[in-house]
């Protein structure tokens, strides 16, 4: 069982401000069900003054989860919008007297559930954050901006600690790279322990979250003693070939993956079925890279693009 | 309450698949290997010499519970974990020339971790044999998969989440003409369901003595006579040189007298038991909208229900649930810190909606009808508090998901 602090129980057991409030003029809507956590933030705004009047939630999610949306309302109450906005997750998290570095997650959900619902309510489109190219852990849709947000707000120094945070580089670990670009960039300089060489595989803690049926990519950056020449015209089909093998596993679990290009090393792949929701998908997508790094004996990294965004 | 310095639990326990509590009958027995007969069993000195004796009577218990056809062929261990792996890495060094394994998807990480690195490590290839949406194993991709290439099968025999049976017996005979190993991680079965291994086509057979109201640290392989064997720990001729170490004594005796009690309890587990079970199951069916059982009700551990409760999460239900008094265990992802809700529910395919809220409820000989009334009392309860909270849920049930679609999903 968690160690939760008294205050993380109290607002579990006894959550504030839980429900519907039918006259909000403002609602943010963050997570997904696949995901394991969503919050529904409805707050009640003075139109003149901008103060929050009333919040109310709606979670779906563990004990830290609604304890950190019954908090979230809490705080923000009698604040004005443009006061509400400097609150963090790290204020959230305070508030609880702390969660466990698991669950940090937990609070950053809160805090973007309030940065949706004032967005909401002023009439901006808040999803304009998270443009398509944005986006960085394809298996927990968390983008740039939000990833930037919370390892400036925390203070976030590790891989390690970006997924306790924002669940970001749990799944399949193609992201890992590009998460690191981001605690450098903010940073100002390599990020600790992980950071050694891009790609490189998560400390152990870091293996728990990612289990999975398929076992994880081999690192992308490992020297690879041999590889094997050959044309592009070969390398194509031979990677199409260990996709066409791979697709009988998947198709007898209700999904299946279609190559869709090849840029240098990396496979473009479209997932369907059950394969496109997003864990399974994750865990897909890492067995399909190991296959294709063993049969090609080069590194190469597979990713996957919505079947509407395939290229004509 | 309190026993000496120790706080006493009280409350109502329905976590057995996780560990059970050890029998006062089995702790009686062990409590004179601590301080009075406390030499080691391969000492000349009479010390050493009643321990060497009781081991072989404990030995013999495990025999009668399995219906083995000889004492010699239990071997004991420090868990199933250890069992496990001494079955796979032993048939691996016998069949040197065979170069994959077979196992399912919904193996205890003991056996999954192991194929893993075995196929990252060792180049073995490793066929996972999927289930179906009852966690049924798929018995034509099994057929496929068994070659000669094959050094080892290892298969669970009932599984620790759902306690879905599979038909091991029919496994190992389909494996016999391949002249691939038999091994079944048994810690789940072995104690609940009737074995027995004389007529039998399994080779290698792991379980756990906490389990089975046993201490934890001791475990117990079972090697056919006859069954090819490489000793996995060395450096000693204990277990007549299968397992080296000096014997856990005080936990062997205790395995022993575990095992006696539970072929003596047999017929308690497959009714008694049983009943409970079903009446928790309809109970909370009865009362609760928007569950249903996971796994294959037909072919079942007679303890284990495992429930899935659309809309909410199984750390919050447990977190109420422990509120009351009563532990049970989830399949949820939150429970255990992973980001994804277990891979034996993800491999079955409940959808996300469910499998988040998983919960399982394994009882034991020690639980009774009141802890059953009680349960089925304040689950309804507890589901509708938190469903209450989901914004998935409304007056009257789930909402579709278009009305609640979240800005990045």
């Amino acid at each position: 069982m968690w160690d939760y602090s008294e205050k993380v129980k109290e607002h579990f057991f006894n959550p504030k401000n839980a429900g519907v409030l039918e006259e909000a003029n403002a609602v943010g809507e963050v997570g997904s069900i696949s995901c394991g956590d969503a919050l529904r933030l409805m707050l009640k705004v003075d139109p003149v003054t901008d103060v929050i009047l009333d919040a109310r939630f709606q979670t779906f999610g563990c004990g830290s989860a609604i304890a950190s949306s019954s908090a979230l309302t809490e705080i923000i109450k009698g604040k004005t919008t443009d006061e509400a906005l400097k609150v963090t997750n790290q204020d959230i998290a305070a508030f609880l007297e702390g969660l466990p570095p698991e669950k940090m997650h937990c609070s950053v959900m809160g805090a973007e559930a309030l940065h949706a619902a004032v967005a909401n309510y002023r009439g901006e489109a808040w999803s304009d954050d998270h443009e398509e190219g944005a986006l960085v852990c394809k298996c927990f849709g968390v983008d740039a901006a939000l990833i930037e947000r919370t390892v400036r707000d925390n203070d976030l120094k590790t891989m390690e600690q970006v997924t306790c945070y924002t669940k970001a580089g749990g799944g399949c670990q193609t992201c890992h790279e590009k998460i690191e670009e981001i605690l450098m960039t903010v940073n100002g300089s390599v990020p600790v322990a992980a950071a050694a060489a891009p790609g490189i595989l998560p400390p152990a803690a870091l293996e728990r979250p990612c289990t999975s049926a398929i076992p994880a990519p081999a690192p992308v950056s490992k020297p690879v003693p041999t590889t094997k020449r050959m044309t592009n015209l070969q390398k194509i089909n031979l990677i199409s070939s260990v996709i066409e093998d791979i697709r009988p596993q998947l198709q007898r679990d209700g999904g299946d993956v279609d190559l869709v290009d090849v840029d240098g090393d990396t496979v473009y792949v479209s997932m369907t079925g059950m394969c496109a929701s997003c864990q399974m998908s994750a865990m897909t997508v890492s067995g399909i890279q190991e296959r294709l790094i063993t049969a090609l004996e080069r590194p190469l990294r597979v990713v996957p693009v919505q079947p509407e965004r395939v290229r004509a | 309450m309190t026993d000496g310095h120790i706080q006493v639990m009280t409350g109502i326990y329905m976590d057995n698949n996780a560990t059970t509590r050890v029998d006062p009958q089995v702790v009686a027995e062990m409590l004179p290997y601590f301080t009075e007969q406390f030499g080691n069993p391969s000492s000349m000195h009479s010390f050493g010499g009643d321990v060497g004796e009781k081991i072989e009577w404990a030995r013999g218990q495990i025999q009668k519970l399995l219906g083995a056809e000889h004492d010699t062929e239990i071997i004991f261990t420090s868990c199933g974990t250890e069992s496990d792996s001494t079955a796979i890495l032993s048939a691996l060094a016998a069949y040197p020339a065979r170069k994959e394994i077979i196992t399912s998807i919904v193996e205890h990480p003991a056996v999954l971790a192991l194929c893993e690195h075995l196929e990252k490590q060792g180049g073995y290839k490793i066929h996972r044999i999927g289930v179906d949406g009852k966690g049924r194993l798929d018995m034509d991709a099994y057929a496929r998969a068994l070659s000669d290439k094959v050094a080892v099968v290892s298969i669970m025999y009932a599984n620790n989440e759902t306690g879905t049976i599979f038909p091991v017996e029919a496994l190992a005979r389909m494996a016999k003409p391949h002249g691939a190993l038999f091994h079944t991680d048994a810690v789940q079965a072995v104690g609940k369901i009737p074995l027995d291994m004389k007529n039998s086509a399994i080779d290698m057979l792991s379980l756990s003595g906490h389990k089975l109201h046993a201490p934890k640290g001791v475990g117990a392989l079972y090697v056919r006579r006859g069954t090819r064997f490489r000793p996995f720990l060395r450096g000693g001729h204990q277990e007549r040189g299968r397992r080296a170490g000096t014997e856990n004594t005080t936990g062997i005796i205790g395995l022993g007298k575990a095992a006696e009690l539970a072929l003596s309890h047999m017929h308690i587990e497959n009714t008694q038991v049983k009943a409970l079970r079903n009446k928790l199951e309809q109970g909370i069916l009865a009362a609760v909208p928007n569950c249903f059982v996971t796994g294959d009700p037909d072919h079942r551990l007679p303890n284990t229900c495992n429930i899935a409760f659309e809309y909410i999460e199984g750390e919050a239900i447990l977190l109420l649930l422990s509120h009351q008094g009563i532990a049970a265990s989830s399949g949820s992802a939150c429970t255990s810190g992973a980001l994804e809700p277990s891979h034996v529910m993800r491999a079955m395919n409940i959808p996300y909606t469910a499998a988040h809220g998983s919960t399982r409820f394994s009882l034991s000989r020690e639980n009774t009808q009141a802890e059953i009334d009680r349960v089925i009392e304040v689950m309804p309860k507890i589901i509708a508090q938190l469903r209450a909270l989901s914004p998935y849920w409304g007056v009257n049930g789930p909402i579709e998901e278009r009305t609640f679609a979240p800005v990045y999903a």
